[in-house]
């Protein structure tokens, strides 16, 4: 993750936060390569509900997940006005498209708090850590964990 | 250069010099050698033990040493080259390979097999030659004071303009034989021009002679003269003492005194050969074919661009199409030069990935060998079409398949001598292995003239394992099919050299991997053929673009037989809802894509829609039901596996005209569906008959 000292001497981290399912997530920002309107996708076959298709991003095929569906909310009914973020890992690039964007949050490490442990889901599987800001709690999600399940599923 | 790369252009020049070895040895054995051809089987094997000697690969080079001395017999003709010899001499070669190979693994070498070589190339040596070997590895660059029989010998050397280009220092190498025993060295300085101006400064005018006394052979003298063999004239001779210093040193002696150990610091008005100087030998100096080492993701890169490239055309056409133009000739005429260029340089780029089989086959002849010395079989191995080219991936993804399917061919398909002259075929069985070009598709295809496939046993295998029920009746396409599936082995005895696990189902995903094909065919009592089809290059292949269900979709051509229009009567139904094309009184299955890939079905009937009639491994033609046939195109092959994974029936995908994606269909993994679906049905009614029992 990236870490940086701020002025105070504290490490900060940046997320971009994010609404799926009705709930607040965000994802680190150095895993976010780009954030796209909704477009018309390429079905996939024998594909989970979660897949929505791929995409041509500047010459590669990205696949496009559902995030709310994903972690196991209904399913998003795409439209216009939602968004797609295109995060990476390593050399894996994937496409998630969310209700919204938010902002962008600078938070101080020792401000994340640990999952409280609860009946596992796909949500809280692909959670590892929650944000406290002002009355709201902001889930982070976890790419890795999240993604894992995806090429299982389709390999 | 770090480490691993120089150790990487060693084995890359072990590649050529074992082609050259092998090629010589070839010749050697039609009979068409000349002492130029024993000469370069020498020089293959001797370079091969230098360089090999710098990486300390003490396997390698001393198997090559003792190669090499037998090979020094036979170029001074102190050992006659019967076939018996020849025989060794090929093996020898092979177990080379090996273990060149071995070293490129970082394996220990195979001793079973590298032993009883070098036995034999020692049984054609002299008793004393023979002794000599156990020591003499580590000493070669030594003198060899300890031999009775050393002699003298006179080294005469003149640079070549080359020699003093690629950085050679004669002063090196006067020092590195200096190293080897007593050494008088002198330099001839007729050649310089009298008068100043005639100087060339590319040219070299200095001949230097060494005589080194206490040598027992030329071998640790060429050894020092290893890279600038071919840079400088050479001449080695055994004691030629007389007049090998020429009087017109005494002419200019304050211009060039005999030189001991530092000469000329600065080579450069020494350069070059003038035509009639007395040192020059007859042989010209062999210059390499020039090539260029260049890192292949380089290479990628330039591949992707170029792919990029194609895409845009293709946009670009699409827009201009699409507004309308006035038929404004200039245009479209600029629009097929630009279409063309494209091609050409795209052809070019995967031109850079191409490289003749040769090597390939050449290692391949050798497994042949192997398998068949193993056997006790008695073959003949013939290649054709070595030069044609392949994708540097495709060469290298193919080595194991065929080395399977030459091991198969030696071991299954040929039969032994006895056999053989039985059924009055001649005792010696011939294998082939081809490489041709065939509109835009590479076909290599392994022929033995051996019994052909046993069907009858194919099938009873087939039946106990389960693939098949037993009153199924299969076509003979069918039957050799059942070969690539998974698990199948027809070996009744495993030998060794086959039934290692690895069967001709891994053959086929290899092939298939490449976007290839296989296919058999073969005729009782005469032989069986294997082909191989497979592309050109894998980032680029011909489709043919369909719409289905709302979705633009990609066939590959290559797999595409005809396309039909349907008419009611070429229609039959079968079951519920499957239906069979009529086609030249034979029926094929149809299938809908749009349901075998589970989207949206599509609305039209049958009669309103295409037929592509797909040849295809699994269950020989097929009739695939698509909507529409858009357009016939070349594409630029993606991969999804990196981002999202394998989808069954889906191969890659690639971007259109319009930018949007099309998914490209594996049309043998869409009929294989409805042949493994019925072979679980058939599995599960076997077991349902078995739980009843």
């Amino acid at each position: 993750m990236l870490q940086h000292d701020d002025p105070k001497g504290e490490k900060q981290m940046e997320f971009v936060t994010l609404v799926a399912g009705g709930q607040s997530f965000c994802i680190e920002i150095t895993q976010i390569r780009e954030i796209r309107r909704w477009s018309p996708v390429t079905l996939l076959p024998h594909s989970p509900p979660y897949v929505l298709g791929v995409i041509n991003l500047r010459g590669a095929v990205i696949p496009i997940l559902d995030l709310a569906a994903k972690l196991g909310f209904s399913a998003i009914a795409p439209t216009e006005r939602h968004v797609i973020i295109i995060t990476a890992i390593e050399e894996r690039i994937v496409g998630l498209l969310v209700e919204s964007v938010s902002e962008i949050l600078g938070v101080q490490t020792d401000m994340v708090r640990e999952t409280p442990k609860t009946e596992e889901d796909a949500a809280t599987r692909a959670v590892e850590g929650i944000i406290p800001v002002g009355d709201n709690m902001i889930k982070i999600i976890n790419l890795d964990a999240l993604l894992q399940s995806t090429v299982a599923t389709a390999a | 250069m770090t480490d691993t790369a120089i150790l990487d252009a060693f084995f890359e020049e072990c590649e050529d010099l074992l082609v050259a070895l092998s090629d010589g040895l070839e010749d050697m054995r039609e009979g068409r050698a000349d002492s130029e051809t024993v000469n370069a089987v020498f020089r293959a094997v001797h370079s091969i033990k230098g360089a090999a000697g710098a990486f300390s690969l003490d396997d390698l080079v001393g198997f090559a040493h003792t190669f090499e001395t037998v090979l020094d017999d036979v170029r001074s003709d102190k050992l006659e080259t019967d076939d018996e010899l020849l025989r060794v001499l090929q093996r020898a070669g092979d177990i080379l390979a090996n273990l060149v190979d071995a070293a490129r693994d970082s394996n220990p070498a195979d001793r079973d097999q590298v032993d009883p070589v070098i036995e034999e190339l020692q049984s054609f040596l002299g008793s004393e030659a023979a002794v000599e070997e156990e020591f003499v590895f580590e000493a070669l660059s030594l003198s060899f004071d300890d031999t009775g029989n050393a002699a003298r010998f006179v080294v005469r050397f003149r640079p070549g303009q080359e020699f003093y280009a690629t950085g050679n220092d004669p002063a090196l190498l006067i020092a590195a034989l200096q190293a080897l025993g007593p050494c008088e060295t002198s330099v001839t300085s007729a050649d310089l021009p009298a008068e100043f101006d005639a100087f060339t400064w590319n040219d070299g005018y200095l001949t230097w002679q060494v005589i080194i006394a206490d040598q027992q052979n030329d071998l640790a003298i060429r050894d020092v003269f290893q890279f600038a063999e071919d840079l400088c004239d050479l001449q080695i001779s055994e004691e030629d003492v007389e007049g090998a210093i020429p009087d017109e040193e005494s002419a200019l002696p304050d211009v060039v005194p005999p030189v001991t150990l530092e000469p000329a610091d600065d080579p450069t008005p020494e350069l070059g050969v003038s035509p009639d100087t007395p040192t020059k030998t007859e042989k010209p100096i062999k210059r390499a074919a020039s090539t260029l080492r260049v890192d292949p993701e380089r290479v990628d890169r330039l591949i992707n661009a170029v792919g990029e490239l194609i895409i845009n055309q293709s946009v670009i056409s699409q827009r201009i199409d699409e507004a309308a133009l006035p038929n404004s000739a200039e245009l479209h005429g600029d629009l097929d030069d630009y279409k063309l260029l494209a091609r050409e340089i795209q052809e070019g780029v995967m031109a850079i990935r191409a490289q003749p089989v040769k090597p390939l086959f050449q290692r391949m002849l050798r497994i042949g060998r192997e398998a068949a010395d193993a056997t006790g079989k008695d073959i003949n191995l013939i290649t054709e079409g070595e030069a044609t080219e392949v994708d540097k991936i495709v060469v290298e993804r193919l080595a194991d398949p065929l080395t399977h399917m030459i091991r198969n061919a030696v071991d299954h398909g040929i039969e032994s001598p006895e056999d053989r002259a039985a059924t009055d075929k001649p005792p010696t069985g011939t294998l082939r292995l081809t490489a041709s070009q065939r509109s835009g598709s590479i076909v290599i295809e392994i022929i033995d003239d051996g019994a052909g496939l046993n069907r009858k046993r194919i099938k009873e295998i087939a039946v106990s394992k389960g693939l098949i029920a037993a009153d199924a009746t299969l076509s003979e396409q069918e039957i050799d099919h059942l070969l690539f599936a998974p698990g199948f082995s027809t070996a009744s005895v495993v030998t060794n050299l086959s039934g290692r696990g690895v069967g001709m189902d891994v053959v086929k995903t290899a092939i298939t991997a490449l976007g290839g094909r296989i296919a058999i065919s073969s005729v009782a009592g005469q032989g069986t053929t294997f082909s191989i089809t497979l592309p050109l290059t894998l980032a680029v292949m011909d489709g043919m673009i369909i719409h289905i269900g709302g979705q633009t979709m990609v066939v590959p051509i290559a797999s595409i037989l005809e396309s039909i229009r349907p008419s009611p009567a070429d229609l039959a139904e079968i079951g519920l809802s499957n239906h069979l094309l009529r086609i030249r009184g034979d029926y094929v299955p149809i299938i809908d894509l749009a349901s075998r890939l589970g989207i949206a079905p599509s609305s039209h009937t049958l009669t309103d829609r295409v037929l592509l009639l797909l040849q295809t491994e699994s269950v020989s033609q097929c009739a695939l039901a698509v909507d529409d046939i858009v357009d016939q195109r070349q594409v630029v092959v993606k991969s999804m596996q990196g981002s999202y994974g394998q989808i069954s029936g889906i191969s890659g995908a690639t971007i259109l005209g319009d930018g949007k994606i099309a998914l490209i269909i594996d049309p043998d993994a869409i009929a294989a569906v409805q042949s493994t679906e019925r072979n679980a049905q058939i599995k599960a009614r076997k077991e349902m008959s078995h739980a009843a029992t």
